[in-house]
């Protein structure tokens, strides 16, 4: 039996796609079945990021009005033989979405799959109800910004009054480290005490992330940037290993350390 | 028709004098002769203004039987009701009482979006998040960071006040009253509270310390009840 996970933020352009594919398929790669879901229905991001916008035949509404099995919609990697896309619908109406509709194909998911990840709309509207109607826990992600972190805080009271679902995680998403020194973005210890509930990861904003997404192939794929070994991080910390916070000090380079060390001897 | 016992006792004391009505009779009865004793000692308009208080012993008076009362005593005469007194309450309204002087615990989290309606006191354990907001009839007591807005006194008491652990808020509202952060960035304060300034006619944030000198009241159990 599977477990149903939402990725879901309140505010848009946070970063909820990329942390779903990146999550998925960093899951993937640890060998786990995963199946992705888009409910973003009318702008549908995640095949795009995950490069399987050119494999789709059929999505989400087509299986929710029964125009076909849920296993013909479903689109495998090019990567991972146990990791599947159900794509969001682009044109269809979506009110034919329901939360019960999203209920029954999640619970149908968790026969096959190990971990079903949910890529959340933004807004707390209908899109919203029917992503978290299925999930058992939560993932919020949040930038260091205030509206962002505000909206954040906002989706957390929602989520604690849904029942059936663990108490939600956090992942704080973009974070430039020589701003947050300087004070001009909000610290990480202050958006964990605000809004109270436990951190699973921090990533740092990364052009990696960018340039990834533009060739279809998830971050988490590559294996040195920072933002790939911290949604590597996240996946373990999801299987219940407990993995230390990545440092966002960067790398020092061999000429920064011989300065360095001639700075001390003056 | 003198055995009748009196419904109607009127004593004179150095305050004033007290009306007492018999808490057996029917209402229509006392009025009667309450109209009569009172229409026989007409008072010369030149007179003091005499101060009454009536004394109901166990009789609850409706709204408008009080009216009938008020009218009787006070049209035509130099006399001025200082209060109307009954031993009894209205089971609703003793409660009522008792929900506006208790104190509620909460023990939540307000975050962005949600709103706590509260009647009589609110202790709070957890915080209020920015765009959270608390709201109380009577004072709040906040054990955590108060970031968002909070309401005492909703129902427009004057004496009521906020405070909390830490205090960094939106807004703090006192019955009518509302101050709102500054807005240049600024630090917040720890264990400080927030009450109205009659003087400065505005709500002010003082240390703990003045509630002792400015809210008497707040040592008494029963302040609420005293004040009615």
């Amino acid at each position: 039996m599977g477990e149903a996970i939402v990725i879901t933020s309140g505010k848009g352009g946070v970063g909820k796609t990329t942390t779903s594919a990146n999550i998925g398929t960093a899951l993937a790669l640890m060998e786990k079945k995963v199946c992705l879901i888009d409910t973003d229905i009318g702008l549908r991001n995640l095949d795009v990021i995950m490069g399987l916008e050119n494999r789709i035949i059929y999505d989400i509404v087509d299986v929710i009005e029964g125009r076909c099995k849920l296993k013909q919609a479903l689109i495998r990697d090019k990567r991972f033989e146990f990791l599947s896309l159900l794509p969001a619908a682009q044109t269809s109406d979506k009110t034919a979405v329901t939360s019960e509709g999203m209920k029954e194909i999640i619970t149908e998911l968790k026969q096959e799959y190990d971990y079903i990840i949910i890529d959340c709309p933004a807004g707390i509207e209908q899109g919203y109800q029917n992503a978290v109607a299925g999930a058992d826990r939560a993932i919020v992600v949040t930038t260091p910004e205030k509206a962002s972190v505000r909206d954040a805080d906002r989706i957390i009271g929602l989520l604690e009054k849904e029942e059936m679902m663990e108490s939600p995680r956090l992942v704080i998403n973009r974070i430039r480290n020589h701003m947050m020194k300087s004070g001009d973005m909000i610290d990480v210890d202050d958006i964990v005490q605000l809004l109270s509930i436990d951190l699973i990861g921090i990533v740092i904003d990364d052009e990696e992330v960018i340039k990834a997404s533009n060739k279809g192939e998830p971050v988490a794929l590559t294996p040195n940037s920072k933002a790939s070994i911290a949604y590597r991080n996240i996946a373990r910390r999801i299987l219940g290993e407990s993995v230390p916070l990545q440092s966002l000090e960067d790398e020092k380079g061999m000429f920064q350390r011989v300065k360095e060390f001639f700075r001390m001897g003056s | 028709m003198l055995d009748k016992k009196q419904l109607v006792t009127i004593k004179g004391t150095r305050e004033g004098l007290i009306l007492f009505i018999d808490e057996a009779c029917s209402f229509n009865e006392a009025i009667t002769e309450l109209h009569d004793k009172i229409n026989s000692s007409k008072p010369k308009p030149d007179e003091p203004i005499v101060s009454v208080t009536v004394k109901l012993g166990n009789r609850y008076l409706k709204t408008e039987q009080e009216e009938r009362l008020r009218e009787i005593i006070s049209t035509e005469n130099r006399f001025e009701i200082y209060a109307i007194e009954s031993d009894v309450v209205l089971k609703d309204d003793a409660l009522r009482w008792k929900e506006n002087s208790e104190v509620k615990i909460v023990n939540q989290i307000i975050r962005s979006g949600q709103v706590l309606n509260i009647t009589g006191d609110l202790l709070l354990i957890g915080d209020v998040n920015p765009g959270g907001k608390v709201i109380a009839t009577g004072n709040v007591y906040i054990m955590g960071n108060l970031y968002g807005i909070a309401h005492a006194g909703v129902n427009g008491d004057h004496n009521t006040f906020i405070i909390a652990s830490y205090m960094k808020p939106t807004q703090l509202r006192i019955a009518n009253y509302i101050s709102r952060a500054p807005d240049y960035e600024s630090e917040g304060v720890y264990m400080e509270c927030g009450l109205i300034d009659e003087e400065q006619d505005k709500i002010i944030i003082d240390r703990l310390q003045v509630l002792a000198r400015k809210r008497l009241e707040l040592n008494g159990f029963e302040r609420r009840i005293q004040n009615g």
